[in-house]
């Protein structure tokens, strides 16, 4: 139960920061993105977002941060294994799926769908 | 720098088509044409901007009861990069035709342009007005709508509509250009492209003064004033710029927005329409036919149009802005 409970408020929180970010930071939908990605590699960087999913468990991986915690965490990985070239070829390994899910969902929706001026 | 018609051109005939969203206006019932599709049938937004001035246009010439053969001059602009809209829909009509950019302002300035062709003797018929459409502008100043980017509560919503009128030679039981005033171009350093009321409103407000001073009126000697799209943020702003000069509350009642009240109190357009199309509409419906059933006997017309682009604002420019007004009368 409390895992349901600490990942709504995780997830909750970097959700807000998101929103911040763009409500009174005025910064764009793009920049958003970006700003909270590297802000999850810079955490995973000092080892701080793998407590945090241990922690929070989806309220951690659900949200954009977790895409910078795993491109750094991929790329530390084979850095292990391969060294400096690891860094860079590791960074996409741990990724992949989800670049490759975004690419693939991403075209068959625009297969389906037309864009429309639709009202919140 | 007021602009006194000594002919009184008139506003013959005025003809709006809307898109879907815009059945939910509070001035659907004047609007001439509601289509279900906001692309017209058409592949592209673009191509369906194309189509809503063409409609328009042809209903204009059909209460008319006239063909684009009769019609000497099309005036017209839209938001779009090189007005390809309108420029393409000038290619269907094969009328003479001048393309204008004053933003959403364009809405005035189309029309003022016609009635000097027609004081001067160079027109007996124009078409006159401008259009917006919903996606193909979100796309060109902000995010393509597939984005989904969020919106504050300050931004506003461009609306799919055209509206346009004829412009010909005095007529004794039609409405009548009186006066005009040409904005000048006013910078109070606004840069948020999702406040754009904010930013037109000192243009606006200069505007009102300039025409009220020189042509010694004041805002009661109107039934109406009405900005084209300022918001209610924008004519809030308004209102308080001009009750600092002492005017008292019962004038400013007089004042209304085009774009404030377009959709009414629908949280979900957030602080009101806007767009070349919204003003155009209202203008070109609404106003018109006011003047026919007899409520309005003098209004003064005031569009407003923010002149950025998005490579302007990508560079941190600030926001300049422009407001062109038209007083229009009838016996």
């Amino acid at each position: 139960m409390y895992t349901f409970i600490f990942a709504f408020l995780v997830g909750g929180a970097i959700c807000a920061i998101g929103q911040l970010l763009m409500d009174v930071g005025k910064l764009t939908p793009a920049h958003t993105l970006s700003t909270l990605v590297v802000a999850g590699a810079i955490l995973d960087g000092f080892g701080l977002y793998e407590p945090l999913i241990d922690f929070a468990g989806a309220g951690a991986t659900v949200p954009i941060t977790s895409f910078g915690n795993s491109l750094t965490h991929g790329a530390l990985a084979e850095a292990e294994k391969h060294g400096l070239v690891g860094v860079v070829t590791g960074m996409f390994e741990v990724t992949s799926s989800g670049i490759s899910a975004a690419i693939i969902f991403g075209f068959i929706a625009a297969l389906i769908f037309h864009s429309k001026g639709k009202v919140n | 720098m007021v602009i006194v018609f000594q002919t009184k051109p008139a506003l013959l005939a005025g003809a709006a088509a809307v898109g879907p969203l815009e059945a939910r206006s509070v001035f659907r019932s004047y609007f001439d044409i509601v289509a279900d599709d906001e692309r017209f049938q058409e592949k592209t937004n673009e191509q369906g901007q194309r189509r809503l001035i063409t409609n328009t246009c042809q209903h204009v010439m059909d209460k008319a009861k006239i063909k684009n053969l009769d019609v000497d001059y099309f005036l017209s602009g839209d938001l779009i990069n090189q007005m390809t809209p309108t420029n393409f829909a000038a290619r269907e009509l094969a009328v003479s035709f001048i393309g204008m950019f004053s933003a959403c302002a364009t809405s005035i300035s189309s029309v003022i342009v016609a009635g000097l062709l027609t004081e001067l003797g160079a027109s007996k018929l124009a078409i006159a007005g401008a259009s917006s459409q919903h996606n193909a502008t979100e796309r060109q100043f902000r995010y393509p709508v597939d984005y989904g980017a969020q919106k504050p509560a300050t931004a506003q919503w461009t609306v799919t509509a055209a509206g346009y009128a004829l412009v010909g030679q005095y007529q004794p039981d039609f409405p009548y250009m009186v006066a005009a005033t040409v904005g000048k171009v006013i910078d109070y350093h606004e840069t948020d492209p999702f406040h754009m009321g904010g930013a037109m409103a000192p243009a606006a407000y200069d505007t009102i003064k300039r025409h009220l001073q020189h042509r010694k009126q004041k805002i009661s000697d109107y039934d109406m004033v009405m900005t084209g799209d300022l918001g209610k943020i924008g004519l809030k702003l308004v209102k308080a710029m001009l009750a600092e000069d002492g005017i008292k509350n019962d004038e400013l009642q007089l004042i209304r927005d085009a774009g404030a009240e377009f959709y009414g109190d629908d949280q979900a357009f957030q602080a009101g329409a806007s767009g070349a199309g919204c003003s155009a509409a209202v203008y070109y419906s609404y106003v018109l036919s006011q003047f026919m059933t007899g409520r309005f006997k003098r209004v003064l017309l005031v569009a407003t149009g923010a002149l950025l682009s998005p490579l302007s604002y990508q560079q941190g420019e600030t926001i300049p802005c422009t407001a062109h007004a038209i007083e229009i009368a009838m016996n």
